[in-house]
């Protein structure tokens, strides 16, 4: 094709997406938007994927059977989406093999938080109430995002998270309205997942290099500042009515923006999370390829036993 | 890693009796048996279906957008196949 005929193939598909029009798999689309895709779902696809680790980790230790069956639903969701996202992304012509391997090798990324520790029941709250409810925010507006596999599959997604954050929430509830030590184990999660929680929707618009293309191709809705702002605007009145205090000394209600300011954020630990450098991310990638590695064997039988069972059908056709 | 992959196979639903199946998204199986039932733990985690058909990906043919001219514009000039393009006076009633 011509430099000419892909200006003008590219000037419609612009048209197209500005209409609000859909793009399907089979459509004509520059290659910058497959691209951009395959990055940011497979991105997305990896986070619910080693997202599964922190918590799955408290399953065998969640204090009643209640919290047992909730968080194991929870991280069975978590694996649906990765497997929601997965398709969507293989649409747009690459195998669920090299988005692994990208994953495995660490050439693709996953969200920084998952590089945080859960170190106590407290956290399988903090980590529902704000992870998730960050998760939420970030991904509500991509509901209706212009290509319409991912576009679909974050319906899904959306409509099964909010379960999430409402049992995360509970779970500090109930913690926070306990013994003085639980309430303080609550605020101890608070303290350590606030931050992280603010960072995970991403940096900063004026350091943000994705956000302008990604605006257009409404595959981004809001920019990252104020998805962040709308965060914090939503969970401070929740900590209120747990009666836990935000770690925040400069956060304070702002009577003419009618939102809240807060005080800066480290994006020094940001960066060296997303390098690579966070307290888990060894340790999580080590838990990924290990089970991955120790699947194969699985894999490989479930293939050999399908195609024996071919094998028999066939010849008993014959 | 595996030399050989498992398949994609593509999901349809029945979400309730009266419904046709609806195509819910794709998943990877060894056969058509797994498909079921990894379809059964992915699509249908909250009592979203009473039946699934689940069928390999590439058997599937499908149109190509690049043809859609061809296909479907025919179809846009045919105003009098729908009932508005009749005229009929108001007060005729039951038609």
């Amino acid at each position: 094709m011509s430099e000419e005929q892909i200006k003008s193939l590219e000037r419609q598909f612009d048209e197209r997406i500005a209409r609000d029009e859909k793009i399907e798999p089979k459509d004509w689309m520059p290659e910058k938007y497959r691209k951009t895709h395959i990055r940011q779902i497979s991105q997305h696809a990896h986070s619910e994927i080693v997202g599964m680790l922190p918590e799955g980790n408290w399953i065998t230790r969640a204090p009643s059977l209640r919290r047992k069956v909730a968080l194991l639903a929870k991280v069975q969701d978590e694996a649906g989406h990765g497997l929601y996202l997965y398709s969507a992304c293989e649409t747009l012509g690459v195998s669920r093999d090299e988005l692994y391997e990208q994953l495995h090798s660490g050439k693709a990324k996953y969200s920084s938080i998952f590089n945080y520790p859960a170190l106590t029941w407290a956290d399988m709250g903090a980590i529902g109430w704000l992870v998730d409810g960050a998760a939420i925010i970030n991904q509500v507006p991509l509901c209706n995002t212009s290509y319409g596999p991912y576009a679909r599959a974050m319906i899904r997604v959306c409509k099964e998270e909010s379960f999430h954050q409402r049992q995360g929430f509970e779970i500090m509830l109930k913690l926070a309205n306990g013994t003085p030590e639980q309430k303080e184990m609550a605020q101890d999660a608070l303290n350590r997942w606030w931050w992280p929680s603010l960072m995970m929707l991403g940096p900063t618009d004026d350091k943000s290099v994705h956000t302008e293309q990604s605006m257009k191709w409404k595959l981004k809705r809001k920019t990252n500042d104020e998805l962040r702002q709308q965060f914090i605007d939503q969970t401070v009145p929740q900590a209120d009515v747990l009666g836990l205090t935000i770690p925040d000394p400069d956060l304070k209600w702002n009577e003419e923006r009618q939102s809240y300011d807060f005080g800066a954020i480290d994006w020094d630990e940001f960066w060296q999370v997303v390098k690579g450098h966070g307290p888990m991310n060894k340790e999580r990638m080590k838990a990924r390829v290990g089970a991955w590695e120790r699947g194969e064997w699985v894999r490989d039988a479930a293939m050999a036993h399908a195609q024996k069972k071919q094998e028999r059908k066939e010849k008993q056709a014959v | 890693m595996s030399t050989k992959n498992w398949p994609l196979w593509e999901i349809f639903v029945r979400s309730k009796n009266g419904l046709e199946h609806r195509h819910f998204g794709s998943l990877h199986a060894a056969d058509a048996e797994m498909a079921l039932e990894n379809a059964r733990d992915v699509y249908t985690r909250r009592n979203e279906g009473v039946s699934i058909w689940v069928v390999e990906s590439k058997h599937i043919t499908a149109s190509n957008p690049e043809n859609n001219g061809e296909l479907f514009e025919p179809a846009q000039d045919k105003v009098y196949r729908h009932p508005t393009f009749y005229d009929v006076p108001d007060d005729v009633k039951h038609m």
